[in-house]
């Protein structure tokens, strides 16, 4: 069964593969970690196919720009409940960096945790099924907030300033 | 005071709903204990000794008399008929039921309160002074800017999972009433180079198992990059404070680890990015936010001599328990939450009730919590005192002690907490008893005692004239003494005078200590200048010479 993730507010199929998914699979888009993008950058670099590359909580946002034109996908994991590294890393991809692919948050991803990740920028979310149905409403926790976001896709206003 | 609009009452109570069903699917077996955990501590909630303990923000301490009504009411229907004011203005319960807390907080909801970021690796409530607007020392007014702070922090998406707790004091004044100096970022209002006001920003200061003194990181600040740089601090710590290790993932290790020079050229550089965005502070939201601060309508009255001609008893009151304010014929009250039987900063529902009832009457309807656990009457005429002190008096909360030895900030301690090492109610009670007699109190002058049941210093130790700390030994509770610790604008850390000390020791080990400084002391010396001129020395020499009788 393929993975179902939510992505724009929409419940749908992932289109992406990660790399031990996609042995045999040479034109499916996908998603390396960051150590296999490294490792062998020129291979990827030459491959006719979407890329997409995830980085771990510790990883600085810079060791991806270089290249960043080049991922359609970029994620960031969480490791646990406490993890909070990868709100910081959205807000600089979206922000200074102008990433405009999918920022997909992966890992420890609970309908908890979905608002701050969307006001951060994250637009994709990889959900246990438990709480995948759920997910789509915790989008509208809360209908307002205090603080300017990246969440320019959910219907949330910002009233002041 | 602030008001709520349409927008803070939206959230607080969409937070409610959140909540409820956050509880609804623990209880449920949906989330497991540690899921359940970081959910509910974002929520002031948390499992103790006894049983779920809820602390509800009291942002900078300022409360109306509806509010403290409300307060009352919740401690008699859903706790024993008490609460506890803490160190950071906020209100605990010790008592709740889990199953009830949602019923709570929609409660508190109904009265603009709320816990949200009370407890966990979050922002938390902002302090400030509890003479904001009133004190003749004052600058301006740090109250607008704490609730600038406030709604900014609330909810922050980007900093809701921090490597540890983040605290923000704001104070304007020249004394430091808000322990701003060892609070993660301090900030403080100043006058710029061309006189214009803005602030000056310390960071990396904290108490607990290590503690430091905050570095400044930029002396002068442009008032409208206040949130900006906050934002720019709050992502440092976010991106490179320690997750490993909870003893050292407070934003006071990053600093010294790094050095604040290079903790500055970090921030610095992060905020390049941000300075221009979405939060500058504009002229019209900061003059929206100081029309909630204007002074209230004060009549035109002369300052007088209400002690002239009373009792003793009233003039001990009113020279301890009231302070100076910057309209004529006006005084700033302390309601003293430290009578010798009761925890210091337990309050009673009906206590609650008559306080809100005397502010309606005698305060412009507003309340204060000090960070001392004490509450204020920040606006009380002059000629008024006498009548509002034999109320109070009456109802045991005019107890003429307000920063003298037995006004001590506790912790709840080993009674309440499942942290604690070691009581310190018990103790506070046991130096009551010791130090019973108003005239030496009144003769050794102003003495701040501040006792922490363990490690993560609650109570402040490291910054009492004389600090106490819970240690436990085998499983008993004993006691590590420090001395010359002080929080205001000339903060520092207190030293240890010797081996820690049994509980039954604890008042004989102060009573020496206060036998070498009236020996010592020199004319209008405090306790803690004369531990500054002569060290710790003298005094260990007397505690430790002969074993205390206990």
């Amino acid at each position: 069964m393929p993975r179902r993730l939510l992505r724009d507010g929409r419940i749908v199929d992932d289109d992406w593969l990660y790399l031990a998914e996609a042995e045999g699979d040479a034109a499916a888009p996908l998603i390396l970690t960051l150590a296999e993008w490294q490792g062998d950058r020129d291979k990827w670099l030459a491959q006719d196919r979407r890329l997409g590359v995830v980085l771990s909580p510790a990883h600085k946002v810079e060791l991806l720009t270089p290249d960043i034109g080049r991922f359609a996908l970029i994620g960031a994991n969480f490791s646990g409940p406490s993890e909070g590294r990868g709100y910081s890393q959205a807000r600089e991809l979206r922000e200074q960096w102008k990433f405009a692919g999918e920022l997909r948050a992966t890992g420890y991803v609970r309908r908890d945790q979905l608002f701050f990740m969307a006001r951060c920028g994250f637009n994709s979310f990889e959900l246990p099924e438990t709480d995948i149905e759920a997910a789509h409403a915790a989008l509208a926790t809360f209908s307002r907030a205090y603080q300017p976001s990246n969440d320019a896709g959910l219907p949330l206003k910002l009233r002041r300033r | 005071m602030y008001r709520y609009d349409a927008v803070d009452k939206t959230l607080v109570t969409e937070r409610v709903a959140q909540f409820r069903d956050q509880t609804r699917r623990f209880l449920a077996g949906e989330l497991t204990d540690d899921e359940f955990r970081h959910l509910r501590l974002r929520n002031g909630l948390y499992i103790q000794r006894h049983a779920p303990m809820l602390r509800v923000a009291i942002p900078y301490g300022l409360l109306s008399s509806t509010q403290l009504r409300a307060l009352g009411s919740i401690a008699r229907r859903y706790d024993r008929g008490y609460g506890h004011f803490t160190t950071r203005q906020n209100i605990q319960y010790n008592w709740p039921k889990l199953e009830q807390v949602p019923d709570i907080l929609a409660e508190l909801a109904e009265v603009e309160m709320h816990a949200i970021q009370t407890s966990g690796n979050c922002i938390r409530n902002t302090t400030s002074d509890h003479l904001a607007g009133v004190t003749p020392d004052e600058l301006e007014d740090p109250r607008p800017w704490c609730e600038l702070i406030r709604q900014w922090s609330t909810f922050h998406p980007e900093f809701a999972y921090l490597p540890r707790k983040f605290k923000i004091a704001v104070t304007g004044a020249a004394q430091d009433r808000a322990a701003s100096q060892v609070h993660d970022v301090g900030v403080h209002i100043v006058r710029g180079p061309d006189g214009e006001l803005g602030f000056e920003i310390l960071a990396g200061g904290g108490l607990g198992r290590t503690p430091i003194i905050g570095q400044v990181v930029r002396e002068f600040l442009p008032r409208e990059h206040l949130l900006s740089y906050l934002e720019a601090i709050l992502r440092v710590y976010n991106l490179e404070g320690r997750r490993d290790n909870i003893h050292k993932a407070r934003i006071k290790i990053l600093v010294k680890s790094l050095g604040v020079e290079e903790f500055r050229r970090r921030v610095e550089a992060e905020w390049v990015n941000t300075r221009d965005s979405g939060l500058r502070v504009d002229d019209a939201e900061i003059a929206r936010l100081r029309g909630f601060f204007n002074p209230p309508a004060y009549r035109n009255l002369p300052d007088t001599e209400p002690a002239a001609g009373k009792s003793t008893a009233f003039r001990a009151w009113y020279r301890y328990n009231t302070t100076a304010h910057k309209v004529p014929g006006y005084r700033a009250v302390y309601i003293s939450l430290k009578k010798p039987d009761v925890a210091p900063g337990d309050i009673t529902d009906t206590q609650m009730e008559l306080v809100a009832d005397l502010a309606d009457r005698y305060s412009f309807g507003e309340v204060r919590v000090t960070h001392t656990q004490n509450l204020m009457f920040a606006d009380v005429e002059q000629d008024k005192t006498f009548e509002l002190w034999q109320t109070l008096e009456k109802a045991g909360l005019a107890t003429p002690n307000i920063g003298t030895l037995t006004d001590m900030i506790s912790c709840p301690g080993l009674d309440f907490c499942s942290l604690a090492n070691a009581g310190s109610i018990d103790v506070a009670k046991l130096i009551n008893d010791r130090f019973d007699d108003y005239d030496y109190l009144y003769d050794l002058g102003e003495l701040e005692i501040k006792m922490s049941g363990c490690m993560n210093a609650c109570g402040h130790h490291h910054v009492g004239h004389i600090g106490i700390l819970g240690v436990d030994k085998s499983g008993e509770e004993w006691y590590q003494i420090t001395i010359g610790g002080a929080a205001g604008a000339d903060a520092s850390l207190g030293e240890v005078i010797g081996p820690s000390v049994r509980k039954m020791e604890v008042p004989e080990t102060i009573a020496r200590l206060l036998e070498v400084y009236v020996e010592r002391r020199q004319p209008n010396e405090r306790f803690l200048d004369v531990v500054r001129r002569l060290g710790v020395k003298p005094f260990k020499e007397r505690v430790y010479a002969a074993p205390a009788a206990a």
